[in-house]
């Protein structure tokens, strides 16, 4: 490996240095980190634009009935988005009921069957689940949960979004769980505990605040996802709770109002767009550092 | 602990290891559910059209013909369009970050970058509508057609309309940059430090210590980070159905309006009226699965190749 290298560089040097000036070499240097300095100023501009335009879009149409009023038909100013926001809410509920329980025990299966074949293959099959398109993912849904039943539904929904972050719960638990020693694990096992005490009391509860951390992440993830609710939890311009009826959710409300021709629902949706994005950061700042005291540089 | 037993499994212990057990199957499980559901529901459209589904550029729910051309091709070019404009500088900014950037700095620009992935794509798409779509159209498209005069090449021709190809292409290369940086960032830390040392030891500028002894090293890692990036790209949904005009037509000019695979089912799917178009629909989405399953398989193997080496 490393000789590999090292006669790759040498031949590149041989070849290279003794053309050019140590000069003109120093301004090449100079000229490239220059050019990702310029990158990074690229790549931050974009965030800095759409946050800044957010901010001042978004707050001049913000006012309190946005949370506490429900849509008002075309024509009507005003309204709110209250059933929008009951139903983000609602989704990221049963998707969290659902995805929580399966991604954790997954994630702990992995990591105590760290060389298994079994769980090389699912480690495998949850990334390769992890990448898969979310249009996909709610087009399964609907052939799976809504088509048999005739009717769009928070559940279809939730479960939607609940396969959407058991991918992402099972490789953050996985990674918390192999952080705690193994000495912890020894210590319980040699007190007489059996296995699955040790791994529920001791083992997990020590994983917990990361496990935590890695499941706000998902629920940041999938609060802003649109693409699996579209034919699943449809959206409503009514409030509900109901389990088994359409449920607005505040991506599918921003969506439509974007896509329509009339300005006062261009306004809504700049406003819902800057609440949604407000909640995705709060939870993931959350996240980053609710849990750093404990786990220092491990969540990097 | 009365119910351990010395030879063998305590009842609580089994229970245990059949629930995580479970757990971890409803993985596989669900995969082979997600892609059996989808391949039933498509069967329909890719018996009947045959090749035709892939290849024809007929996409016509009324007359019931159904060729998905345009949206595979769209999603190939605007994908192709993103990666070509979001490497250089995800690559730019990783090595900006784990090589030049002072201490101080490192975090923050680490942090907007990452934070670049958690926009959701609706508000992408929304910024889309209102800004980056009026702009192409007002500045951006008439000065590459007349000032740069490249209005005569196939690629910058017709009538700049604003939601086409080149917006599609421009919005991806934003999501899929964090993707690409982050990944382009870990492989880099990766890379010995001793590499590094051999190379300046040898008289190398910074920059040729990078060229030379970095690069080359992390290079598989890279392409890996690439390939991810590309596969978040390909499967994109709501900015992309935002920005690119939606219309079933293959052209070479990127100013030109056009679909994707995810934005043709985001956008026709509930108004899909008979089966056929339903099972087109669910044909596309089958296409764009088996397409993301090997790019991501692809990817996943190139950056655990790079993780392997780097332990042993």
């Amino acid at each position: 490996m490393n000789t590999r290298m090292s006669a790759r560089m040498s031949t590149r040097m041989s070849t290279r240095a003794p053309r050019r000036s140590v000069r003109a070499r120093r301004a090449r240097s100079a000229v490239m980190i220059t050019l990702t300095v310029v990158a990074a100023l690229l790549a931050t501009l974009p965030l800095i634009f759409i946050l800044a335009l957010l901010l001042t879009q978004g707050a001049s149409s913000l006012n309190w009935a946005f949370f506490t009023a429900m849509p008002r038909p075309v024509g009507e100013s005003g309204g709110g988005m209250a059933n929008a926001l009951a139903g983000t809410v609602m989704l990221i509920t049963i998707a969290s009921a659902l995805g929580l329980p399966v991604g954790i025990g997954a994630g702990m299966y992995l990591a105590e069957h760290r060389g298994g074949r079994l769980a090389s293959v699912v480690r495998f099959l949850s990334d390769v689940l992890n990448g898969l398109p979310s249009i996909v993912v709610g087009i399964f849904a609907w052939q799976f949960l809504v088509r048999p039943v005739h009717r769009f539904s928070a559940l279809a929904g939730g479960i939607a979004l609940a396969v959407m972050m058991i991918p992402l719960v099972t490789r953050t638990t996985e990674e918390m769980i192999r952080l705690v020693p193994d000495a912890l694990r020894e210590a319980a096992l040699a007190l007489g505990y059996p296995r699955w005490r040790t791994s529920l009391t001791v083992v997990l509860r020590t994983a917990l605040p990361g496990i935590v951390t890695g499941a706000l992440v998902a629920v940041a993830r999938i609060a802003g996802e649109t693409a699996p609710l579209l034919f699943t939890a449809f959206g409503n311009q009514f409030w509900s709770t109901s389990l088994t009826q359409p449920i607005s959710a505040l991506p599918l409300q921003i969506f439509s109002y974007a896509i329509s021709p009339y300005d006062e629902w261009h306004a809504l949706a700049w406003a819902g767009a800057l609440v949604l994005l407000a909640l995705v950061l709060v939870i993931s700042l959350v996240a980053k550092f609710a849990t750093r005291s404990r786990f220092g540089s491990a969540n990097d | 602990m009365p119910s351990t037993s010395l030879h063998g499994a305590s009842a609580g212990d089994r229970i245990y290891r059949f629930a995580t057990t479970a757990f971890a199957l409803s993985i596989p499980l669900l995969l082979v559910l997600l892609g059996v559901e989808v391949a039933v529901a498509a069967w329909p459209a890719l018996k009947a059209f045959k090749f035709s589904f892939l290849t024809s550029s007929d996409w016509d729910a009324v007359n019931g013909v159904f060729g998905a051309a345009p949206a595979i091709y769209g999603t190939i070019v605007s994908s192709a369009l993103a990666l070509v404009i979001a490497t250089p500088l995800a690559i730019g900014v990783a090595i900006f970050l784990s090589e030049f950037a002072p201490a101080w700095l490192r975090q923050p620009v680490a942090f907007f970058v990452d934070l670049l992935a958690a926009i959701p794509s609706v508000v992408y798409g929304l910024w889309g509508i209102f800004v980056l779509v009026p702009l192409l159209r007002e500045h951006v498209m008439p000065f590459l057609a007349d000032r740069l005069h490249l209005g005569n090449t196939p690629f910058f021709s017709g009538p700049a309309y604003g939601p086409s190809m080149l917006a599609a292409g421009l919005i991806l290369a934003i999501m899929v940059l964090p993707y690409i940086s982050s990944v382009t960032r870990e492989v880099l830390m990766a890379v010995p430090r001793a590499q590094r040392e051999a190379a300046l030891a040898l008289g190398a500028t910074r920059w040729e210590m990078i060229r030379g002894a970095v690069l080359p090293y992390a290079s598989s890692g890279i392409m890996g980070g690439v390939i991810l990036g590309l596969g978040r790209a390909l499967g994109e949904t709501m900015a992309v159905t935002m920005v690119i005009g939606n219309r079933h037509e293959i052209s070479a000019s990127l100013f030109a309006p056009g679909y994707t695979m995810a934005s043709l089912i985001a956008n026709e799917f509930s108004e899909a009226t008979n089966d056929m178009h339903l099972s087109a629909l669910m044909g596309v989405g089958a296409v764009l699965l088996a397409i993301t399953l090997v790019v991501n398989i692809i990817a996943r193997w190139l950056v655990w190749r790079v993780q392997r080496q780097a332990r042993a």
